[in-house]
């Protein structure tokens, strides 16, 4: 079975779970065999945003060693051979076609979509 | 002579659920740091932000153990924050809903955080220069 995992909502709860949740369970299914795939689409499209930096989180004496880093662990996941893909007018609307995207990412277009949800047994949106 | 300010907020989203949660800490530590005396008013899921068995764990996915995942947990993170009170020369008074902590069984609290009710919240409100309400979504 292969499932297409949509995510819109970006950087919920990151900085305190050094994740994304549904980027982890991912790569956890991932390791349990699952075949998968990412869509970001909305607010989330910003995690391919290359150049990002979530270091630096101070409250008093505490600092985060280990600050999320959204980018990297999509990285990760296309090294486990599952794709991501975007949507290339979420990208625009948000001023970040100029940026430095990841590499590897697949922009589509909203039009596409139907025809990329058709490649999937089923389509987890979180 | 300067007047000391008191800020309340009310918080309600739980650990591990939103953005607004850092944002709302990271509002904590700004008022401390300039020596305002602070009220937290822990709503319904936001009182297991104190919650005393809170537990780091590692992760597999990054390759980690739990000592170098060192996961944040915001149980330390309101320790840091009290802590951090006591250098600026502030008050951080942390009160949780108790009914709200009855419904999700988290009543053993941090040293520092104590069970409240509504009633305490309005009277820290009411002492309080202003009042920041963070409400879930």
């Amino acid at each position: 079975m292969k499932v297409l995992q949509i995510v819109e909502t970006a950087y919920r709860a990151t900085t305190e779970e050094q994740d994304d949740t549904v980027i982890w369970i991912s790569h956890a299914m991932r390791g349990a065999s699952a075949e998968l795939g990412v869509l970001l689409t909305g607010n989330a499209v910003n995690y391919v945003a290359g150049e990002q930096d979530g270091s630096g989180l101070m409250l008093g004496a505490w600092r985060q060693t280990q600050p999320p880093a959204p980018a990297q662990d999509l990285a990760a996941l296309m090294r486990k051979d599952v794709p991501v893909y975007c949507v290339r007018e979420d990208l625009a609307e948000r001023g970040l076609m100029e940026c430095k995207l990841l590499e590897g990412i697949v922009l589509m277009s909203r039009n596409q979509l139907p025809r990329l949800f058709g490649e999937y047994d089923q389509v987890w949106r979180w | 002579m300067a007047t000391k300010h008191t800020l309340t907020f009310v918080l309600m989203d739980a650990p591990f659920e939103s953005a607004r949660t850092t944002t709302a800490f990271r509002l904590l530590h700004a008022a401390l740091d300039r020596g305002y005396d602070v009220n937290v008013f822990a709503y319904e899921g936001a009182v297991a932000l104190s919650f005393a068995k809170q537990a780091q764990h590692p992760n597999a996915v990054h390759g980690r153990d739990v000592a170098q995942e060192d996961h944040p947990l915001s149980k330390n993170w309101i320790a840091a924050l009290m802590a951090h009170a006591r250098t600026r020369g502030a008050d951080l008074k942390w009160v949780n809903c108790g009914l709200c902590v009855d419904e999700r069984g988290v009543g053993e609290a941090i040293e520092g955080a104590r069970r409240g009710s509504p009633a305490d919240c309005w009277k820290m409100a009411q002492q309080s220069t202003a009042t920041l309400v963070i409400p879930t979504k």
